[in-house]
Protein backbone atom coordinates (compact mmCIF):
# COMPACT_ATOMS: atom_id res chain seq x y z
CA UNK A 1 0.00 0.00 0.00
CA UNK A 2 2.95 2.12 -1.12
CA UNK A 3 2.42 5.76 -3.04
CA UNK A 4 -0.75 6.42 -5.50
CA UNK A 5 -2.01 2.66 -5.79
CA UNK A 6 -5.47 2.79 -6.79
CA UNK A 7 -7.63 -0.06 -5.23
CA UNK A 8 -10.88 -1.62 -3.93
CA UNK A 9 -9.76 0.54 -0.56
CA UNK A 10 -8.78 3.73 -2.31
CA UNK A 11 -12.06 3.67 -4.27
CA UNK A 12 -14.65 3.73 -1.01
CA UNK A 13 -12.30 5.44 0.56
CA UNK A 14 -12.75 8.34 -2.19
CA UNK A 15 -16.32 7.85 -1.99
CA UNK A 16 -16.31 8.19 1.89
CA UNK A 17 -14.53 11.65 0.88
CA UNK A 18 -16.99 12.88 -1.52
CA UNK A 19 -20.01 11.51 1.32
CA UNK A 20 -18.47 13.79 3.67
CA UNK A 21 -18.16 17.14 1.30
CA UNK A 22 -21.66 16.63 0.00
CA UNK A 23 -23.06 15.80 3.69
CA UNK A 24 -21.05 19.27 4.66
CA UNK A 25 -22.96 21.02 1.95
CA UNK A 26 -26.10 19.88 3.30
CA UNK A 27 -25.69 20.53 7.09
CA UNK A 28 -25.09 24.14 5.91
CA UNK A 29 -26.90 25.18 3.37
CA UNK A 30 -30.26 23.37 4.20
CA UNK A 31 -32.42 25.35 6.51
CA UNK A 32 -34.88 22.98 8.06
CA UNK A 33 -33.52 20.87 10.96
CA UNK A 34 -34.68 17.64 10.06
CA UNK A 35 -33.00 17.45 6.91
CA UNK A 36 -29.74 19.06 8.57
CA UNK A 37 -29.61 16.11 10.82
CA UNK A 38 -30.21 13.43 7.74
CA UNK A 39 -26.86 15.88 5.96
CA UNK A 40 -24.83 15.60 9.55
CA UNK A 41 -25.62 11.35 9.37
CA UNK A 42 -24.45 11.56 5.91
CA UNK A 43 -21.15 13.20 7.48
CA UNK A 44 -20.70 10.77 9.77
CA UNK A 45 -21.44 7.23 7.30
CA UNK A 46 -18.34 9.27 4.90
CA UNK A 47 -16.05 10.01 8.02
CA UNK A 48 -16.37 6.25 8.91
CA UNK A 49 -16.34 5.16 5.62
CA UNK A 50 -12.59 6.53 5.35
CA UNK A 51 -11.97 5.15 8.61
CA UNK A 52 -12.97 1.95 7.56
CA UNK A 53 -10.46 2.08 4.86
CA UNK A 54 -7.50 2.87 7.02
CA UNK A 55 -8.62 -0.33 8.50
CA UNK A 56 -8.27 -2.32 5.38
CA UNK A 57 -5.50 -1.07 4.56
CA UNK A 58 -3.88 -2.27 8.27
CA UNK A 59 -4.81 -5.90 7.28
CA UNK A 60 -2.15 -8.35 8.77
CA UNK A 61 -1.95 -11.11 10.80
CA UNK A 62 -4.63 -13.13 8.81
CA UNK A 63 -7.69 -10.55 9.53
CA UNK A 64 -9.52 -8.56 6.62
CA UNK A 65 -8.69 -5.34 8.44
CA UNK A 66 -7.40 -3.97 11.68
CA UNK A 67 -9.97 -4.83 13.74
CA UNK A 68 -9.41 -2.19 16.52
CA UNK A 69 -10.91 0.78 14.28
CA UNK A 70 -13.26 -1.32 12.87
CA UNK A 71 -14.96 -1.67 16.40
CA UNK A 72 -13.88 1.77 17.25
CA UNK A 73 -16.74 2.97 13.80
CA UNK A 74 -19.37 0.22 15.43
CA UNK A 75 -19.29 2.23 18.60
CA UNK A 76 -19.20 5.29 16.57
CA UNK A 77 -22.36 4.31 14.24
CA UNK A 78 -24.11 3.47 17.79
CA UNK A 79 -23.17 6.65 19.36
CA UNK A 80 -24.59 8.36 16.18
CA UNK A 81 -27.70 6.66 16.45
CA UNK A 82 -28.10 7.73 19.94
CA UNK A 83 -27.06 11.75 19.48
CA UNK A 84 -29.46 11.87 16.26
CA UNK A 85 -32.50 10.30 18.68
CA UNK A 86 -31.86 13.36 21.12
CA UNK A 87 -31.10 15.57 18.11
CA UNK A 88 -34.65 14.54 16.72
CA UNK A 89 -36.33 15.40 20.19
CA UNK A 90 -34.81 18.15 20.35
CA UNK A 91 -36.02 19.88 17.45
CA UNK A 92 -39.93 17.43 17.82
CA UNK A 93 -40.09 19.60 20.96
CA UNK A 94 -38.85 22.91 19.61
CA UNK A 95 -41.32 22.60 17.18
CA UNK A 96 -44.22 21.60 19.47
CA UNK A 97 -42.78 24.90 21.40
CA UNK A 98 -43.23 27.22 18.79
CA UNK A 99 -46.55 26.20 17.54
CA UNK A 100 -47.97 26.57 21.44
CA UNK A 101 -46.12 29.68 21.84
CA UNK A 102 -46.96 30.98 17.95
CA UNK A 103 -44.27 33.40 18.53
CA UNK A 104 -40.17 33.25 19.54
CA UNK A 105 -37.86 30.65 17.58
CA UNK A 106 -40.11 30.70 14.75
CA UNK A 107 -41.17 34.27 13.60
CA UNK A 108 -43.26 33.33 10.63
CA UNK A 109 -46.82 31.54 10.84
CA UNK A 110 -46.71 28.37 11.65
CA UNK A 111 -49.36 25.47 10.37
CA UNK A 112 -51.97 24.27 12.73
CA UNK A 113 -50.79 21.11 14.41
CA UNK A 114 -53.16 18.48 12.52
CA UNK A 115 -51.20 18.74 9.58
CA UNK A 116 -47.41 17.97 11.00
CA UNK A 117 -48.14 14.51 9.47
CA UNK A 118 -46.81 13.13 12.89
CA UNK A 119 -48.59 10.28 14.51
CA UNK A 120 -50.07 11.19 17.67
CA UNK A 121 -49.46 15.01 17.85
CA UNK A 122 -53.06 15.72 15.82
CA UNK A 123 -54.72 16.13 19.38
CA UNK A 124 -51.36 17.59 21.29
CA UNK A 125 -52.44 21.49 21.26
CA UNK A 126 -53.37 22.13 24.59
CA UNK B 1 -11.99 -9.17 -11.03
CA UNK B 2 -13.28 -7.03 -13.65
CA UNK B 3 -16.77 -8.35 -12.31
CA UNK B 4 -15.96 -6.97 -8.62
CA UNK B 5 -14.47 -3.97 -9.73
CA UNK B 6 -17.41 -3.26 -12.20
CA UNK B 7 -19.69 -3.38 -9.01
CA UNK B 8 -17.67 -1.36 -6.68
CA UNK B 9 -17.77 1.19 -9.29
CA UNK B 10 -21.78 1.00 -9.90
CA UNK B 11 -22.04 0.53 -5.77
CA UNK B 12 -19.75 3.92 -5.35
CA UNK B 13 -21.39 5.89 -8.11
CA UNK B 14 -25.19 4.90 -6.72
CA UNK B 15 -23.75 5.95 -2.89
CA UNK B 16 -22.84 9.25 -4.39
CA UNK B 17 -25.86 9.66 -6.50
CA UNK B 18 -28.00 9.06 -3.51
CA UNK B 19 -26.41 10.84 -1.38
CA UNK B 20 -26.61 14.18 -3.43
CA UNK B 21 -30.33 13.19 -4.31
CA UNK B 22 -30.73 13.32 -0.59
CA UNK B 23 -29.74 16.74 -0.28
CA UNK B 24 -31.54 18.46 -3.52
CA UNK B 25 -35.02 16.30 -3.16
CA UNK B 26 -37.28 18.59 -1.90
CA UNK B 27 -39.42 15.91 -0.19
CA UNK B 28 -38.47 15.30 3.15
CA UNK B 29 -40.14 11.80 3.41
CA UNK B 30 -37.83 11.44 0.22
CA UNK B 31 -34.96 12.10 1.26
CA UNK B 32 -35.33 9.97 4.72
CA UNK B 33 -36.34 7.22 2.40
CA UNK B 34 -33.22 7.70 0.13
CA UNK B 35 -30.91 7.63 3.07
CA UNK B 36 -32.39 4.22 4.45
CA UNK B 37 -31.75 2.95 1.11
CA UNK B 38 -28.51 4.58 0.95
CA UNK B 39 -27.74 2.73 4.24
CA UNK B 40 -28.26 -0.33 2.41
CA UNK B 41 -25.76 0.43 -0.12
CA UNK B 42 -23.02 1.40 2.43
CA UNK B 43 -23.24 -1.82 4.43
CA UNK B 44 -22.67 -3.69 1.30
CA UNK B 45 -19.49 -1.33 0.85
CA UNK B 46 -18.06 -2.58 4.14
CA UNK B 47 -18.55 -6.10 3.41
CA UNK B 48 -16.03 -4.82 0.09
CA UNK B 49 -13.77 -3.12 2.49
CA UNK B 50 -13.33 -6.93 4.97
CA UNK B 51 -15.91 -5.35 7.54
CA UNK B 52 -18.69 -7.28 8.02
CA UNK B 53 -19.28 -6.42 11.30
CA UNK B 54 -19.60 -2.79 10.61
CA UNK B 55 -21.88 -3.63 7.68
CA UNK B 56 -24.17 -5.40 10.30
CA UNK B 57 -24.00 -2.32 12.44
CA UNK B 58 -24.46 0.30 9.76
CA UNK B 59 -27.04 -2.02 8.03
CA UNK B 60 -29.35 -2.06 11.69
CA UNK B 61 -28.53 0.92 13.23
CA UNK B 62 -27.15 3.37 10.75
CA UNK B 63 -29.52 3.06 8.07
CA UNK B 64 -32.48 1.11 9.96
CA UNK B 65 -33.08 2.44 12.76
CA UNK B 66 -31.52 5.90 11.87
CA UNK B 67 -33.84 5.98 9.07
CA UNK B 68 -37.38 5.29 11.24
CA UNK B 69 -36.21 7.81 14.13
CA UNK B 70 -36.01 10.27 11.24
CA UNK B 71 -39.32 9.41 9.85
CA UNK B 72 -41.17 10.28 13.59
CA UNK B 73 -40.06 13.65 13.00
CA UNK B 74 -40.78 14.06 9.16
CA UNK B 75 -43.79 16.14 9.70
CA UNK B 76 -41.77 18.63 11.80
CA UNK B 77 -40.07 19.27 8.68
CA UNK B 78 -43.49 21.01 7.70
CA UNK B 79 -44.51 22.81 10.67
CA UNK B 80 -40.95 24.31 10.92
CA UNK B 81 -41.88 25.94 7.54
CA UNK B 82 -40.36 29.55 9.00
CA UNK B 83 -37.07 27.84 8.83
CA UNK B 84 -37.54 28.49 4.93
CA UNK B 85 -34.91 31.02 4.04
CA UNK B 86 -32.58 29.86 1.40
CA UNK B 87 -29.49 31.25 1.49
CA UNK B 88 -27.92 33.64 -1.44
CA UNK B 89 -26.31 31.86 -4.70
CA UNK B 90 -22.97 33.56 -3.63
CA UNK B 91 -22.90 32.04 -0.27
CA UNK B 92 -24.31 28.68 -1.56
CA UNK B 93 -21.16 29.10 -3.72
CA UNK B 94 -18.79 29.58 -1.25
CA UNK B 95 -20.01 26.63 1.02
CA UNK B 96 -19.48 24.48 -2.44
CA UNK B 97 -16.45 25.50 -2.68
CA UNK B 98 -15.08 24.58 0.84
CA UNK B 99 -17.12 21.18 1.54
CA UNK B 100 -15.50 20.50 -1.93
CA UNK B 101 -11.98 21.43 -0.23
CA UNK B 102 -12.70 19.45 2.86
CA UNK B 103 -13.54 15.97 0.23
CA UNK B 104 -10.44 17.15 -1.47
CA UNK B 105 -8.12 16.92 1.39
CA UNK B 106 -10.15 13.83 2.61
CA UNK B 107 -9.81 12.19 -0.93
CA UNK B 108 -5.91 13.07 -1.40
CA UNK B 109 -5.10 11.35 2.45
CA UNK B 110 -6.83 8.28 1.02
CA UNK B 111 -5.18 8.45 -2.47
CA UNK B 112 -1.51 8.99 -0.78
CA UNK B 113 -1.58 6.98 2.40
CA UNK B 114 1.72 7.06 4.57
CA UNK B 115 4.41 4.39 3.66
CA UNK B 116 3.63 1.89 6.16
CA UNK B 117 -0.41 1.54 7.26
CA UNK B 118 -0.39 1.70 10.96
CA UNK B 119 -2.46 -1.34 12.49
CA UNK B 120 -2.44 -3.09 15.40
CA UNK B 121 -3.74 -6.34 14.10
CA UNK B 122 -0.44 -8.36 15.23
CA UNK B 123 -1.52 -7.12 18.52
CA UNK B 124 -5.16 -7.83 18.42
CA UNK B 125 -3.85 -11.46 17.05
CA UNK B 126 -1.44 -12.13 19.39
CA UNK B 127 -3.32 -11.90 22.49
CA UNK B 128 -6.82 -13.67 21.11
CA UNK B 129 -6.16 -16.59 22.41
CA UNK B 130 -6.47 -15.69 26.35
CA UNK B 131 -9.67 -13.67 25.18
CA UNK B 132 -11.40 -16.98 24.28
CA UNK B 133 -13.21 -15.54 21.84
CA UNK B 134 -12.41 -15.98 17.94
CA UNK B 135 -13.85 -12.43 16.61
CA UNK B 136 -11.18 -9.79 17.05
CA UNK B 137 -13.60 -7.20 16.62
CA UNK B 138 -15.79 -8.97 20.00
CA UNK B 139 -12.27 -8.93 21.52
CA UNK B 140 -11.75 -5.28 20.54
CA UNK B 141 -14.82 -4.38 22.10
CA UNK B 142 -14.75 -6.34 25.10
CA UNK B 143 -11.35 -7.27 26.29
CA UNK B 144 -8.83 -4.61 24.63
CA UNK B 145 -11.19 -2.15 24.98
CA UNK B 146 -13.75 -2.96 27.18
CA UNK B 147 -13.79 0.42 28.95
CA UNK B 148 -14.90 2.16 25.95
CA UNK B 149 -17.59 -0.12 25.19
CA UNK B 150 -18.90 0.29 28.88
CA UNK B 151 -18.90 3.88 28.19
CA UNK B 152 -20.44 3.68 24.86
CA UNK B 153 -23.55 1.86 26.57
CA UNK B 154 -23.66 4.55 29.21
CA UNK B 155 -23.65 7.52 26.28
CA UNK B 156 -26.72 5.70 25.03
CA UNK B 157 -28.42 5.52 28.48
CA UNK B 158 -27.87 9.36 28.69
CA UNK B 159 -29.01 10.20 25.14
CA UNK B 160 -32.02 8.26 26.54
CA UNK B 161 -32.12 10.55 29.52
CA UNK B 162 -31.56 13.15 27.66
CA UNK B 163 -35.27 12.18 25.12
CA UNK B 164 -37.25 11.70 28.44
CA UNK B 165 -36.20 14.76 30.30
CA UNK B 166 -37.51 16.86 27.13
CA UNK B 167 -41.11 15.52 28.27
CA UNK B 168 -43.67 17.63 28.84
CA UNK B 169 -44.65 18.11 32.65
CA UNK B 170 -47.83 17.15 32.29
CA UNK B 171 -46.94 13.91 30.95
CA UNK B 172 -44.06 12.99 32.80
CA UNK B 173 -44.46 9.03 33.60
CA UNK B 174 -46.72 8.17 30.92
CA UNK B 175 -46.38 5.49 28.08
CA UNK B 176 -44.79 7.22 24.74
CA UNK B 177 -47.91 6.61 22.37
CA UNK B 178 -46.60 4.79 19.07
CA UNK B 179 -49.25 2.60 17.67
CA UNK B 180 -51.54 4.24 15.24
CA UNK B 181 -55.05 4.59 15.92
CA UNK B 182 -55.95 2.29 13.54
CA UNK B 183 -53.56 -0.22 12.91
CA UNK B 184 -53.52 -1.71 9.29
CA UNK B 185 -53.87 -5.12 8.84
CA UNK B 186 -51.02 -6.14 7.43
CA UNK B 187 -48.41 -4.75 10.00
CA UNK B 188 -50.40 -6.47 12.53
CA UNK B 189 -50.14 -10.13 10.81
CA UNK B 190 -46.41 -8.79 10.34
CA UNK B 191 -45.91 -8.41 13.90
CA UNK B 192 -47.85 -11.53 14.65
CA UNK B 193 -45.12 -13.41 12.15
CA UNK B 194 -41.91 -11.91 12.11
CA UNK B 195 -41.42 -10.82 15.72
CA UNK B 196 -41.17 -14.70 16.91
CA UNK B 197 -38.54 -15.03 13.84
CA UNK B 198 -36.64 -11.71 14.77
CA UNK B 199 -36.07 -12.64 18.39
CA UNK B 200 -34.54 -15.73 17.15
CA UNK B 201 -32.22 -14.16 14.77
CA UNK B 202 -31.10 -11.17 17.36
CA UNK B 203 -29.77 -13.48 19.73
CA UNK B 204 -27.96 -16.00 17.44
CA UNK B 205 -26.65 -13.01 16.11
CA UNK B 206 -25.34 -11.82 19.39
CA UNK B 207 -24.02 -15.12 20.58
CA UNK B 208 -22.27 -15.87 17.23
CA UNK B 209 -20.60 -12.60 17.55
CA UNK B 210 -17.86 -14.09 19.61
CA UNK B 211 -16.66 -16.12 16.69
CA UNK B 212 -18.08 -14.38 14.07
CA UNK B 213 -19.33 -11.41 12.49
CA UNK B 214 -21.80 -10.01 14.72
CA UNK B 215 -22.45 -9.05 18.02
CA UNK B 216 -24.74 -7.78 21.47
CA UNK B 217 -24.90 -4.26 18.85
CA UNK B 218 -26.61 -5.70 16.22
CA UNK B 219 -28.72 -8.33 17.86
CA UNK B 220 -29.73 -5.42 20.40
CA UNK B 221 -31.06 -3.69 17.26
CA UNK B 222 -33.28 -6.51 16.07
CA UNK B 223 -34.35 -7.26 19.11
CA UNK B 224 -35.45 -3.62 19.56
CA UNK B 225 -37.25 -3.47 15.92
CA UNK B 226 -39.03 -6.18 17.07
CA UNK B 227 -40.29 -5.08 19.85
CA UNK B 228 -41.15 -1.43 17.78
CA UNK B 229 -42.86 -3.92 15.72
CA UNK B 230 -44.83 -4.87 18.50
CA UNK B 231 -45.34 -1.72 20.07
CA UNK B 232 -46.73 0.39 16.51
CA UNK B 233 -48.84 -2.93 16.15
CA UNK B 234 -50.97 -2.27 19.35
CA UNK B 235 -50.20 -5.80 20.72
CA UNK B 236 -48.64 -4.41 23.13
CA UNK B 237 -48.56 -1.08 24.38
CA UNK B 238 -45.04 1.04 25.43
CA UNK B 239 -44.14 1.04 29.03
CA UNK B 240 -44.77 3.90 30.79
CA UNK B 241 -41.40 5.56 31.99
CA UNK B 242 -42.25 5.23 34.85
CA UNK B 243 -42.41 1.47 34.64
CA UNK B 244 -39.85 0.15 37.61
CA UNK B 245 -39.13 -3.26 35.25
CA UNK B 246 -38.31 -0.91 31.99
CA UNK B 247 -35.63 0.84 34.63
CA UNK B 248 -34.12 -2.59 35.93
CA UNK B 249 -33.83 -3.82 31.97
CA UNK B 250 -32.25 -0.38 31.12
CA UNK B 251 -29.40 -0.60 33.66
CA UNK B 252 -28.87 -4.14 33.93
CA UNK B 253 -25.87 -4.49 31.31
CA UNK B 254 -24.17 -1.33 32.51
CA UNK B 255 -24.66 -2.71 36.14
CA UNK B 256 -22.67 -6.20 35.36
CA UNK B 257 -20.57 -4.71 33.01
CA UNK B 258 -19.31 -2.18 36.18
CA UNK B 259 -19.51 -5.13 38.92
CA UNK B 260 -17.09 -7.55 36.55
CA UNK B 261 -14.92 -4.57 36.04
CA UNK B 262 -14.86 -3.64 40.38
CA UNK B 263 -14.51 -7.05 41.06
CA UNK B 264 -11.65 -7.18 37.93
CA UNK B 265 -9.48 -4.98 40.80
CA UNK B 266 -9.52 -7.75 43.01
CA UNK B 267 -8.99 -11.05 41.22
CA UNK B 268 -7.06 -9.88 38.17
CA UNK B 269 -5.06 -6.55 39.61
CA UNK B 270 -7.25 -4.14 37.37
CA UNK B 271 -10.54 -2.48 36.39
CA UNK B 272 -12.19 -4.64 33.21
CA UNK B 273 -9.30 -7.54 33.95
CA UNK B 274 -10.15 -10.28 33.23
CA UNK B 275 -9.00 -13.66 35.24
CA UNK B 276 -7.25 -16.13 33.53
CA UNK B 277 -9.08 -18.71 31.92
CA UNK B 278 -12.72 -16.96 32.89
CA UNK B 279 -12.75 -13.88 30.02
CA UNK B 280 -14.67 -16.26 27.90
CA UNK B 281 -17.76 -17.19 30.50
CA UNK B 282 -17.22 -13.10 31.83
CA UNK B 283 -17.86 -11.58 28.51
CA UNK B 284 -20.88 -13.75 27.72
CA UNK B 285 -22.45 -12.41 30.69
CA UNK B 286 -21.61 -9.48 30.31
CA UNK B 287 -22.99 -9.54 26.54
CA UNK B 288 -26.20 -10.94 27.89
CA UNK B 289 -27.21 -8.02 30.26
CA UNK B 290 -26.05 -6.05 27.49
CA UNK B 291 -28.28 -7.42 25.00
CA UNK B 292 -31.15 -6.63 26.98
CA UNK B 293 -30.15 -3.31 27.95
CA UNK B 294 -29.26 -1.88 24.87
CA UNK B 295 -32.72 -3.42 23.35
CA UNK B 296 -34.36 -1.42 25.72
CA UNK B 297 -32.53 1.68 25.10
CA UNK B 298 -32.81 1.47 21.31
CA UNK B 299 -36.34 0.65 21.51
CA UNK B 300 -37.38 3.47 23.90
CA UNK B 301 -34.93 5.84 21.61
CA UNK B 302 -36.78 4.72 18.90
CA UNK B 303 -40.39 5.17 20.83
CA UNK B 304 -39.12 8.52 21.64
CA UNK B 305 -40.63 10.42 25.14
CA UNK B 306 -44.61 11.03 25.43
CA UNK B 307 -46.06 13.68 24.04
CA UNK B 308 -47.99 16.52 25.38
CA UNK B 309 -51.63 15.09 25.94
CA UNK B 310 -50.69 12.05 27.21
CA UNK B 311 -51.02 11.19 30.83
CA UNK B 312 -49.85 8.87 33.28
Amino acid sequence: MTGATFDTATLYGLCGAALVGIGLFGLVLDPKPIRKILAFNLVGAGVFLVFGVIARRGAAAGFGGDPVPQALVITGIVVAFSATALAVTLVQRLSSAATDAGQPGQAAPVPPKGETGTPGQGDAAS
Amino acid sequence: MTETAFFDALLVVTMIGLAIWMIVVRDVFAAIVGFMAFGLLLSLGWLRIEAPDVGLTEIAVGGGATGVMLLRARGLARAGDAMNSVPSVPFRILVGVLAGAVALFLGALVVFPPAVAPTLAPLAAEHLASTGVGNPITAVLMAYRAFDTFLETVVVLLALIGVWSLTPDGAWGARPRVASADVPAPLLLLAQWLVPLGIVIGIYITWVGADEPGGKFQGATILAAMWMLVMMAGLRPAPALSSRRLRIALVVGPAIFIAIGVSGFHFAGAFLAYPDGLAKPLILAIEAGLLISIAAMLGMLLAGPPLEGDRP
